[in-house]
């Protein structure tokens, strides 16, 4: 029956073997020299074994007529050790040179003592020589299979995330050339056909196009994009030829950056990697030294105790079972892997993870640290009220604008933007800033004052308190009072579905952080469902804050804290996991936090952990599922049920299972 | 300072096994052997030539994973 199955299996083997080679052998099918020899040997090995099979035992008794006795005995033996020299010369190549580095314990060494162990019980017995030959054609299978898995989706995720433009479009003597976009100095104008990516961050001299920008933020809503915008390198633009004025060199440009970052991601190894490394370590020796007293102590006690016949041919093949499932490669190989398909499916979504420990970290948060501006609020001030006026509210916008006029300040820009028309700056003279309070101006020759209640109260103007949260903006026209405008930062529209799914997604507690007063702050706070709020907070108190957030919470949980990676990346880096959000040209963000959102929507938070969540449970499964199918494989090899078969089967087969799940990391699509 | 070198090796195992090797060749501060990119990211310490150094990790290399190369 076994003899069966192994023929159908070498049968198999052969077809597969033709298969592959005719298939993606041919032409670029991701095949290497190295696995194409090797597949070539496992076809041959598996053919030679099969066809060994089938002749007849009696054409060896022949020999032993027409030569000498037990001639064909050797004749056999010969033929097979042929074959087990075409599938596993290599293998008894590198075991010797283990041995003579003095590092046996890896799995060529294993690998040989089991097979040739195997082949010497079957000399001895002139028995079934295919098992041990069947073990290396199979191992040799696993070791092609893992390598070409491995190989293809290491290529697959890697051009997942490749937004690396090849060239930039350089206008020279009145000619379009491609350039390698590492040569183009800074200043140099750059033209970007529609349909190209943007090769190098730079500003828009000419033209205008939108941009899709869903390579680096997984964000399929194109932007629009015209002269004088900044643009950034990885957006393909889609409508329009931009003539662009690099900013920076190719090296430095966003796309670059974020290449360098997603590649060294896996390089940061996580906790269960470490486990794993140095669990591998001691597991193999531990399984030697327990083949080695299986092979041992049964027999001896038999001899001495039991006074029983020894057996030491059916211990020493247990034993060699022992060997052939001790190959700890499913176990080292799926980990990595799910964690850089995790790390390339998360980067195509727009969340870039810097490495694998922090995609675990991730998975274990519990408490999120907020900052409120440009976190939960678009850090964009709005005019949202307009109280007490005399005169019409155009006018009252109107007047504010002007006055405002020679201003930056985000307040001031906020007014001139409600004011949406083009300011005549004529109309305004005598613009005096009083620092900290507001501007006097005349405007159309009336005296108009515009500032916060310390301005009024130096005017010795009676002024209203408002009840509304928000930056209130009093107005005095030639002395009189002429009402105030209520501006207020706007929370963003997902905010408050995103805290509302962390609740949901098992975060114990959320947390506020803000400089802004306790009302604004309270009255967000609330409208959000945050559970805690700290407000009038300066940087540096925001990390004395989540320092004792840090020691309250206990050792289990991990602390992530969201900013806009603008002043807080202190912060940042304080917490278990810094993340920053929109950060999406912002150097010193990329470079402060270990998760980084490349747009600003709060969902994102959600989303990435998620899919931490997802991909921490797969390297958990691959552990558990691998270390058990061992382990029963171990205890059946030990009381004589499993065969070497069955080992090498288990072996193969878990490394091939726990790769394909590890692959299951890159799908985080619809999480 | 650290440097960056493209690596050829086949197995998880035997990267990691690389990884340790090199760590304990004397100049090397700390090295990562990166399996998926394919890629070995050095650290030296200071006063010592990096090209001498990874003569001797890659040696040290090709003795636990005799298949594995170091593009230099």
């Amino acid at each position: 029956m076994q003899n069966i199955i192994v023929e159908i299996l070498l049968g198999i083997v052969v077809v597969m073997a033709v298969l592959i080679l005719t298939v993606i052998g041919r032409k670029n099918g991701g095949m290497t020299k190295k696995q194409k020899k090797m597949m070539i040997r496992i076809l041959i090995a598996s053919a030679a074994l099969l066809g060994l099979q089938f002749l007849p035992a009696e054409l060896f008794d022949t020999f032993d007529r027409i030569l000498f006795k037990s001639a064909g005995r050797i004749i056999r033996l010969i033929l097979y050790l042929a074959v087990y020299a075409v599938i596993g010369y290599d293998i008894l190549i590198k075991a010797w040179k283990g041995i003579k580095n003095l590092r046996p314990f890896d799995e060529c060494f294993l690998m040989t003592v089991a097979t040739l162990g195997a082949l010497a019980i079957a000399v001895y017995e002139n028995g079934d020589y295919v098992e041990s030959i069947a073990v290396m054609l199979f191992y040799q299978i696993g070791e092609w299979f893992q390598g070409y898995a491995v190989g293809k989706s290491r290529r697959n995720i890697s051009s997942l995330m490749d937004i690396r433009p090849d060239y930039a479009n350089v206008e020279q003597d009145g000619a379009l050339v491609q350039v390698d976009p590492d040569e183009v100095a800074i200043g140099s104008i750059i033209i970007v056909q529609p349909g190209e990516k943007i090769p190098i961050d730079g500003i828009i001299e000419e033209g205008s196009s939108s941009l899709n920008t869903s390579a680096l933020t997984g964000e399929s809503i194109p932007k629009e994009a015209t002269v004088g915008d900044e643009v950034i390198s990885g957006c393909i633009s889609m409508t329009g030829v931009l003539k662009i004025r690099t900013t920076k060199e190719f090296g430095e440009s966003t796309v670059s950056k974020i290449l360098d970052l997603v590649e060294n991601a896996s390089s940061r190894k996580s906790k269960s990697e470490d486990f794993i490394s140095r669990f591998a370590r001691i597991y193999t020796p531990a399984v030697c030294f327990s083949a080695l007293a299986l092979a041992l102590i049964p027999p001896l006690v038999r001899i001495l105790f039991l006074g029983t016949d020894a057996q030491w041919g059916v211990w020493i093949y247990r034993a060699l079972t022992f060997l052939v499932i001790s190959c700890p490669c499913a176990l080292v190989i799926s980990i990595p892997l799910s964690f850089f398909a995790g790390i390339g499916g998360a980067s195509q979504e727009g969340v870039l993870v810097k490495g694998s420990n922090y995609l675990e970290d991730l998975s274990k948060t519990k408490v999120i640290v907020f900052d409120k501006t440009g976190t939960l609020t678009q850090g964009v001030f709005e005019v949202s009220d307009i109280h007490h006026n005399e005169l019409e509210r155009e006018r009252i916008i109107e007047y504010a604008a002007l006055a405002e006029s020679a201003s930056s300040h985000p307040i001031s820009k906020s007014l001139q933007r409600a004011y949406g028309k083009e300011i005549d700056r004529s109309r305004v003279i005598n613009i005096k800033e009083i620092s900290g309070n507001g501007v006097t101006a005349s405007i159309d020759g009336h005296q108009v004052a515009v500032g916060n209640d310390k301005l009024m109260r130096s005017l010795d103007i009676f002024y209203r308190d408002c009840h509304m949260t928000g930056t209130i903006i009093h107005m005095a026209i030639d002395g009189e009072y002429a009402g105030h405008i209520v501006i207020s930062d706007i929370v963003k529209p997902t905010s408050l579905q995103a805290v509302k799914e962390l609740k949901r997604n098992g975060i114990e507690k959320t947390v506020m952080l803000t400089g802004d007063g306790k009302k604004v702050a309270d009255v967000i706070a609330q409208q959000l469902g945050i559970d805690e709020v700290y407000s009038g907070l300066l940087p540096a108190d925001k990390v004395e804050k989540v320092e004792a957030l840090l020691e309250s919470k206990g050792s289990s949980g991990k602390l992530a804290f969201v900013g806009d990676g603008i002043n807080d990346a202190p912060v940042l880096s304080r917490a278990d996991i810094g993340i920053a959000m929109g950060a999406l040209g912002s150097d010193a963000a990329i470079e402060a936090a270990d998760v980084v959102l490349m747009d600003d929507d709060p969902k994102k938070i959600v989303k990435a952990i998620k899919i931490s969540r997802k991909c921490l449970g797969i390297v958990y499964q691959n552990i558990v599922f691998a270390l058990l199918i061992k382990f029963i494989c171990l205890v059946l090899g030990a009381f004589g049920i499993a065969n070497m078969y069955l080992a090498i089967f288990a072996d193969v087969g878990v490394m091939v299972l726990a790769v394909l799940n590890a692959m299951r990391c890159l799908f985080v699509k619809n999480l | 300072m650290k440097k960056t070198y493209r690596i050829e090796v086949d197995c998880a195992n035997c990267a990691n096994l690389m990884e340790a090797t090199t760590q304990k060749i004397e100049g090397v501060k700390t090295a990562v052997v990166n399996f998926m990119t394919q890629k070995m990211i050095v650290e030296f310490e200071e006063g010592h030539e990096a090209e001498k150094v990874m003569q001797n990790v890659l040696k040290a290399c090709k003795k636990v994973e005799p298949d594995c190369e170091i593009y230099l």
